[in-house]
């Protein structure tokens, strides 16, 4: 990502001087380069607007918000919003939530594309492999809504149809409603996001696999390697590099569980297990009306969040992978 | 696509043969065959059932043919001025919304491919770090409401209008162009914004076809943004009215809200989730061919 970038600013000037002569002065160049600057301008004015004002809005975090005040005029209180929130009764709760479905995650989730990517290339016939591709791909673009309501029909207590089959296996006669079950909340967003994301995500790995040069494989076979170890020398090293990155995305997305999922997921009774930050926000901010509360709950994961990708990037180089930058 | 899909040389080919190795490759397609099946089974089993009656959803355990078709649940749903409403609305922001969210990405894409302008990196690096820290959920819809957004449909689209990795990819796009093409289109006097629409716009076909697919879907699917910006019931989106009907604690305060319905029962939620999915499925198989390389150009590129 984003590998051809120029040297960042703080060079640029250190070494202002000596490019001075060859640097086009900003007049001529906006007058020589109007179209171009043109063309960038709705695109600058959109993150301005809608990316970074929202980041200066993040300084309400450190006042109490009053709408009429405004940004400028609400008075300042500090960290009293963090504080409220480390000690708080909900922050356990919503911490142990957050990291428990972020470690199943780990767990179940993110090695399935690898597996079904390792799978689908040992498959010899390509129609097939195409068309399990094909078919895979699609739950990547429903949305949440219907991955929910395809779960609702599916896990209902009176016609679902898998709740009918656990019946008739398990023999026992109570109909049980698993989308308000505590104990089924986690199994079943881990289910969603298997069914969802598995097929979508080998796409990267394939790509990865595509560029093996087969002579390493001829290689690995005039040497006597089975099949076995020819995944073993041979395909899995060419796939590392692109798990390492996926890693360090994921790690930064650790605090991040996915608002609609796990919103829609929600109900009444399994508020206990089910309270992420994500959906914290939501409630707190929007349903409670807690703005400056909420948005410091949204800043403690973004910076948390932060701090876990350069931290696992960080990592990533120092047990010699290339790492994302 | 070539890289993904036309494997011929690269498949690890064993010319023993084993009987292990056999073992293997059946098991292997029979694990395939399998996934592939859980991914389209639950889609299936929902089609079959909005055609159904009711009793049969409750009685029989699993069919992919209804015994007797019926269509009850999507007349009564067509009735509904609920339904249609928010299948128009939701069809309409979706093609508004993708014309002004490719505009402005690709518009945006094209200066930024360009290594000679002046002040490119620090646009660059201002969109790359949005990728690592935003503002969050509360300050965006502060804004959002301080534009007076709240309740448009606009705050369905222009929040959302640029993902900064399709900019990125579309980018990277861009620089690998052949450059003489657009250098001739120079010396013949049109300016950089002719030659945007003239030379480089016709030659990105491809991956305007993936990132039109990919941002209807974005707008099509969106369940938060209508949550958080939308509060008057006759502007909900589909994917709203989808999560009001299948939920059953919601489907009452729907009936108090639209005189002409009833609580939905089952068959209901069958056909409203096929109505949800079909535009998607529609319109999968004509741009599959063209996603998985605008996915991988940017990405593969170094």
């Amino acid at each position: 990502m984003a590998t051809d970038l120029a040297p960042p600013p703080e060079k640029a000037v250190t070494k202002a001087k000596r490019r001075r002569a060859d640097q086009v002065p900003i007049r001529s160049a906006l007058a020589r380069y109007r179209w171009l600057y043109l063309m960038l301008l709705p695109g600058v004015a959109y993150f301005a607007i809608f990316k970074y004002l929202p980041m200066y809005g993040v300084t309400i975090a450190f006042q109490d918000f009053l709408p009429f005040l405004g940004y400028s005029g609400s008075p300042w209180v500090g960290f009293k919003h963090f504080e409220e929130l480390f000690a708080g009764p909900d922050f356990g709760r919503l911490m142990f939530n957050t990291l428990f479905l972020a470690l199943l995650h780990i767990v179940f989730v993110f090695p399935a594309p690898i597996i079904v990517a390792l799978l689908l290339n040992e498959l010899r016939i390509n129609l097939l492999k195409r068309s399990v591709q094909s078919l895979i791909y699609i739950p990547h673009f429903l949305s949440w809504t219907i991955v929910a309501s395809l779960t609702y029909i599916l896990f209902a207590a009176d016609f679902g149809l898998i709740s009918g089959w656990i019946r008739e296996l398990s023999g026992d006669t109570a109909k049980i409603d698993y989308m308000a079950q505590e104990e089924w909340f986690r199994p079943l967003i881990i289910l969603q996001q298997l069914w969802k994301q598995t097929g979508w995500g080998t796409i990267i790995y394939l790509a990865a696999l595509a560029g093996v040069d087969p002579n390493l494989y001829e290689a690995a076979r005039m040497d006597g390697a089975g099949r076995f170890r020819q995944l073993w020398h041979v395909t899995l090293p060419a796939i590392r590099p692109t798990v390492v990155v996926m890693a360090i995305l994921a790690s930064g997305n650790l605090l991040d569980s996915g608002f609609e999922q796990i919103w829609l997921m929600t109900t009444s009774l399994n508020r206990s297990v089910a309270d992420v930050f994500d959906t914290y926000v939501y409630y707190a901010g929007i349903t409670q009306g807690a703005i400056s509360y909420s948005t410091a709950v949204g800043l403690f994961k973004g910076v948390a969040g932060v701090i876990l990708i350069f931290g696992s990037n960080w990592l990533a180089k120092r047990l010699g992978q290339r790492g994302l930058f | 696509m070539s890289a993904i899909t036309t494997s011929k040389t690269k498949a690890p080919v064993d010319n023993n043969g084993s009987l292990g190795s056999r073992v293997f490759d059946t098991l292997n397609v029979i694990v395939l065959i399998g996934l592939a099946l859980i991914t389209v089974l639950p889609l299936l089993y929902v089609l079959a059932g909005s055609f159904a009656g009711e009793a049969e959803i409750s009685s029989r355990p699993f069919f992919l043919w209804p015994e007797k078709i019926v269509t009850d649940a999507y007349e009564y749903i067509f009735a509904t001025d609920t339904f249609v409403r928010a299948l128009v609305t939701t069809v309409i922001v979706t093609a508004v919304g993708t014309v002004v969210q490719l505009g402005l990405t690709f518009t945006m894409a094209y200066p930024l491919a360009k290594r000679y302008l002046p002040g490119r990196a620090l646009v660059l690096n201002l969109v790359i770090f949005t990728l690592v820290f935003s503002g969050g959920m509360i300050p965006t819809y502060l804004v959002v409401r301080d534009l007076g957004l709240l309740d448009s449909y606009w705050a369905l689209i222009l929040p959302l209008a640029i993902n900064p990795f399709y900019l990125i990819i579309i980018k990277s796009f861009f620089q690998e162009l052949p450059q003489a093409l657009e250098e001739a289109a120079r010396i013949d006097g049109a300016n950089e914004m002719g030659v945007f629409f003239k030379i480089v716009l016709p030659l990105s076909k491809p991956i305007i076809a993936t990132f039109s697919l990919f941002y209807a879907v974005a707008i099509w699917n969106d369940y938060m943004s209508p949550l958080l910006y939308i509060n008057d019931p006759n502007k909900w989106t589909l994917q709203i009215l989808v999560r009001q009907l299948t939920n059953t604690d919601a489907a009452n305060a729907l009936a108090q809200m639209d005189r002409t319905w009833v609580p939905p029962e089952q068959g209901l939620k069958f056909a409203v989730v096929v109505i949800a999915t079909l535009p998607i499925l529609f319109f999968y198989p004509f741009l599959q061919k063209h996603f998985a390389k605008g996915v991988l150009i940017g990405s593969v590129k170094e």
